[in-house]
Order: C-alpha cells, then sequence, then structure tokens
C-alpha cells in the first residue's frame, strides 16, 4: 500500500464540509479513479494526497514513506515565458539536477509523450491536447512513483482526450506508476481504471468501489465492445446510487 | 494589419499633423497675429534653431533627472514590492504611507523638498521630487503582478520543494514582467511631468532644465522660444513612451497576448 487516508475531512473556513470523512488506501500499481459530480471534493483529496491541503481532520499516512509525486491539473498550467524543455525541466531544476542531464531527460519525456521536435516552442503556439502533453512530460521527467491527476483531460476535445488516455495507459504500464485520476467522466474512468471509487455531493465520501473488467492491454479497440458499454453501464448505476444515496 | 493599413496608419497623423501646421502658419498671416499672442510654426522652427545649443544643454538636465528618477522609481519600486510579496505584515506597515507619498500633489511639497535638500544641490531635490510621482504606479502594478501567479504553478513548485526564493526568482518575478513593463510606461512620463513640475516650484534662476526655458521665455514674452522648449518637452515625453513600449514588445513578444498580437 503506497497511502491510506484516516477519516479524512476538509472543511471551508465557514464551518461547510467539502469532504469527508473518507477512507482510502491506495495500493502500489493501480490506476484509481476517483469519479462524482463536481464539487463533491475529488480535487480537495488529491490536494490532500498531494500534501497541498491540510485536512482539518484524520491523518494521511505513507505506510512504506512518502513516494516522489507528480502532480498534473486541469489546466496544463505551463509557464508562458519559457520554452517548452524549461517548462518539462522545472521539478529537476528545483531539484538540482545539472543542467545537461536535466535536458537530456527532458527531451527523453517530450519523446514520450510524442512531442519530438517541439522542445525549443512556446507554450503559445501549440494546441490545448499538446500543452496537455508538456504537463504530463513535466509530471513525468521526476520519475514519480505516485502520479495525480485532476481532471486533465476535461477541457480537451474527444479526439485529443481518447489519444491523451490511450497514451497515459501506457505510460502507466510502462512506468509501473500507481494513478489516482479525478474526473466527473464515466467513459473516461471506465476505460483508464483499475478501480474506480464514486462519490457523493458535497460533503464526498465513497458512496461504492467498481472494478471494471478491462483487460490488461486495453485500447481503443476495447471502447467499442458490449463488455465496456456494461462496464460503463455499471459505473454509471453506481454514480446514480451515489447522487440518490445524498439527495 | 496589412502593409497597406500600416502605411495608411503612420501617414494619417503625420498628413494631418502638416495640414494642422500649414492652416496654422496661414491663419497667422491672414489675421496678422502678434508673435506675442500666438507665433507662426516658422517662427517656432526659427526660435527652435536660434536657440538650439542652449535648448539642448537645458534638454538634457530635464532629461537626465526624468531617467535618474525613472530608474530610482523602478529600482525602489520592485525592491518594495518584492518586499511586500514576501510579507503580509510589512505591506499592511508600509503600502497606506505608500498611497499618501501618491495622493500629495507634488507641487505641494516641492517647496518643503528643495527647502530641506536646499538650493545649492536643487537638481537632488528634482530628481527627490521626480522619484516620488514615478514610483508609486512601479510600485502598485509589481506588486499586483507578484500576486498574479498561477496558483497551481505555485503548488506544483512547492510540490517539488522549491524554497520561498525559487518561487520569487522562477515564478512570481517572470509572472509580474507584464505588470512592470506597463507600469514602467506609465512612470517614465510621471517622471518627466514630476521634473517639470519641480522645476516650476523651483522657479527660475536655479533649476535649468527645459521648465526654466519655458519660465525664462515667457517672462520675456519670447511666446516662440517657449513654443520650442514645449515642442521639446513633448518631443522627449513621446520619445520616452515609444523607448518603454519597445522595451515592452522586445520582452514579451514571444509568450505575451499583449505583444504577441503585434506579430499578426
Amino acid at each position: 500500500m503506497i497511502a491510506q487516508l484516516r477519516r479524512v475531512e476538509r472543511s471551508f473556513a465557514n464551518g461547510v464540509k467539502a469532504l469527508g470523512p473518507l477512507d482510502l488506501e491506495i495500493v502500489g500499481g493501480e490506476f484509481l479513479s476517483l469519479l462524482g459530480p463536481s464539487g463533491c471534493g475529488k480535487s480537495t483529496a488529491l490536494r490532500i494526497i498531494a500534501e497541498l491541503l491540510v485536512p482539518t481532520g484524520g491523518e494521511l499516512i505513507w505506510p512504506e514513506g512518502k513516494p516522489r509525486i507528480g502532480f498534473v491539473f486541469q489546466d496544463p498550467t505551463l509557464m508562458p515565458w519559457a520554452i517548452v524543455r524549461d517548462n518539462v525541466r522545472l521539478p529537476l531544476d528545483l531539484e538540482g539536477v545539472p543542467r545537461a542531464e536535466a535536458n537530456a531527460r527532458a527531451e527523453s519525456a517530450l519523446a514520450r509523450v510524442g512531442l519530438t521536435g517541439f522542445s525549443a516552442a512556446f507554450p503559445r503556439v501549440l494546441s490545448g491536447g499538446m500543452r496537455m502533453r508538456v504537463s504530463i512530460a513535466r509530471a513525468l521527467v521526476a520519475r514519480p512513483r505516485l502520479l495525480l491527476m485532476d481532471e486533465p483531460f476535461a477541457a480537451l476535445d474527444e479526439i485529443s482526450r481518447d489519444a491523451l488516455n490511450e497514451d497515459l495507459l501506457r505510460l502507466w504500464r510502462e512506468d509501473g506508476l500507481t494513478i489516482v485520476f479525478v474526473t466527473h467522466s464515466v467513459y473516461e474512468s471506465t476505460f483508464l481504471s483499475t478501480r474506480i471509487l464514486t462519490l457523493t455531493p458535497r460533503p464526498g465520501r465513497i458512496a461504492s468501489e467498481i472494478r471494471p473488467a478491462a483487460p490488461q492491454a486495453r485500447n481503443s479497440e476495447w471502447r467499442l465492445t458490449s463488455e465496456f458499454a456494461e462496464s460503463a453501464r455499471q459505473v454509471s448505476l453506481s454514480l446514480r446510487n451515489a447522487m440518490a444515496k445524498a439527495a | 494589419m496589412n502593409s497597406a493599413s500600416r502605411i495608411l496608419r503612420a501617414l494619417l497623423p503625420l498628413a494631418l499633423g502638416i495640414a494642422v501646421l500649414l492652416a496654422w502658419e496661414a491663419a497667422v498671416a491672414a489675421y496678422d497675429i502678434p508673435r506675442f499672442v500666438l507665433p507662426a510654426p516658422s517662427a517656432i522652427w526659427l526660435a527652435l534653431v536660434s536657440d538650439f545649443p542652449s535648448l539642448m544643454a537645458s534638454l538634457w538636465t530635464t532629461l537626465r533627472i526624468t531617467l535618474l528618477a525613472f530608474m530610482l522609481a523602478v529600482a525602489s519600486g520592485v525592491a518594495l514590492a518584492v518586499l511586500f510579496s514576501q510579507s503580509r505584515m510589512v505591506e499592511m506597515a508600509l503600502y497606506p504611507y505608500a498611497v499618501v507619498l501618491q495622493v500629495t500633489p507634488v507641487v505641494a511639497i516641492a517647496p518643503l523638498i528643495i527647502i530641506w535638500v536646499g538650493f545649492e544641490r536643487i537638481n537632488l531635490a528634482l530628481l527627490i521630487l521626480a522619484w516620488l510621482v514615478a514610483f508609486f504606479p512601479i510600485l502598485s502594478n509589481t506588486t499586483l503582478g507578484l500576486r498574479s501567479a498561477d496558483h497551481n504553478l505555485i503548488d506544483l513548485f512547492r510540490l517539488h520543494g522549491a524554497s520561498n526564493w525559487q518561487i520569487l526568482r522562477r515564478l512570481r518575478l517572470p509572472s509580474a514582467l507584464p505588470y512592470l513593463l506597463n507600469g514602467m510606461k506609465t512612470a517614465g512620463g510621471l517622471a518627466l511631468i514630476g521634473t517639470v513640475v519641480a522645476e516650476y516650484g523651483a522657479g527660475s534662476g536655479t533649476a535649468t532644465g527645459l521648465a526654466w526655458r519655458i519660465i525664462e521665455a515667457g517672462n520675456r514674452l519670447q511666446i516662440a522660444n517657449m513654443f520650442a522648449a514645449l515642442f521639446l518637452l513633448a518631443l522627449l515625453g513621446v520619445t520616452i513612451f515609444f523607448a518603454l513600449a519597445l522595451l515592452e514588445y522586445l520582452v514579451l513578444r514571444h509568450w505575451h497576448e499583449s505583444a504577441v498580437a503585434k506579430d499578426i
């Protein structure tokens, strides 16, 4: 187990509870999706795991020590004044990795997300999908064990989104990553995840756990199968039940 | 913008200016307007040519104080804004006094500063007064810019263990750059205005900048010389503005929307 959240809660300054209590275990190597409606506290949970937010109740435990973490935001969150390579290199620069090594690793990370040849470009000339690829390369360049992703593809068109979903699965398998993926898309979570936790509307609590019957080496063909449709139907039903529970 | 509309954009104000000058010249001749009321553009040109060396000396005096005040304003404004960004307590303590300095008219405090500094060091007094006027836009714009850094990026920096210094140098300062450059455009003009107003405050016989030329020419009813000095002042102001606009464009042209649009 990589991380454990025990009775984790987070309240706003006005006392309104945004999240929890949440009990959650993150297992090494899994692709875990947190699925729920907007405002249910999914992103809050992710930020608590990243230790960017302090829970107002409960505790976060790292049984095997805190792993190296990568984070991908909903927006690409790039530095517009820096070229693509310098954006990707950022985590390495902050850790004091020598420039030549950092450049080589940044170029390699860019190649892995299909952006060879774009390292000297400024972010403004890239499409939305390409910017998100830069953001993923930046998260991977520091070789994280745990990758946290906060609705990274929500703003993309369907074609870019499907392509990035497949690339993400490839990177997950190649690097043996553990991924916690926040989304409000039933189809995306069904396609990507080994485990899905549906959350209730605010305050977000776990309503159900689903393990989609996805093949290990799934690709876009699997999206067209009746098994995928059935898995998505189950996830959708669970989400509907989660909403009904809250109501 | 295509090349035809670019040429039109440059030629149109020029053509209008020439038309106004011609109409002005003709009106002065037609209505026999006395030189001490409104000199013809040709008379102003002659005054400019005949008085050129001393006008240039005055221009240099005004320009030197303006540039020094501007650079001081940039250095001190950025330094204080950085201090504000690092400590909310310092900002809360000092910001109201910065506002007091900003809202107090420079004309009102000029006599006091001149007395304190002394007429024998009048250029230093002018420098202080011009700095006071130019300082605030730099401070307020840079403070806003430093605060406008993307919060997700700040989180990302923290996630990777960045120090406050790294966040400042690598994130907050580049984020503040468009705001600072915009503040510099305002401050450049204000530094000139501050210098001229301070020269007026100092009065004739002490300061020797362009404002002094205007006062002196006015006292002698040499209105053409007055216009010549005014023309140089306007030229100086426009040059400062365009130089700073060019700097802004050169620095931001690769990445900031305000400058990128000019590339298209």
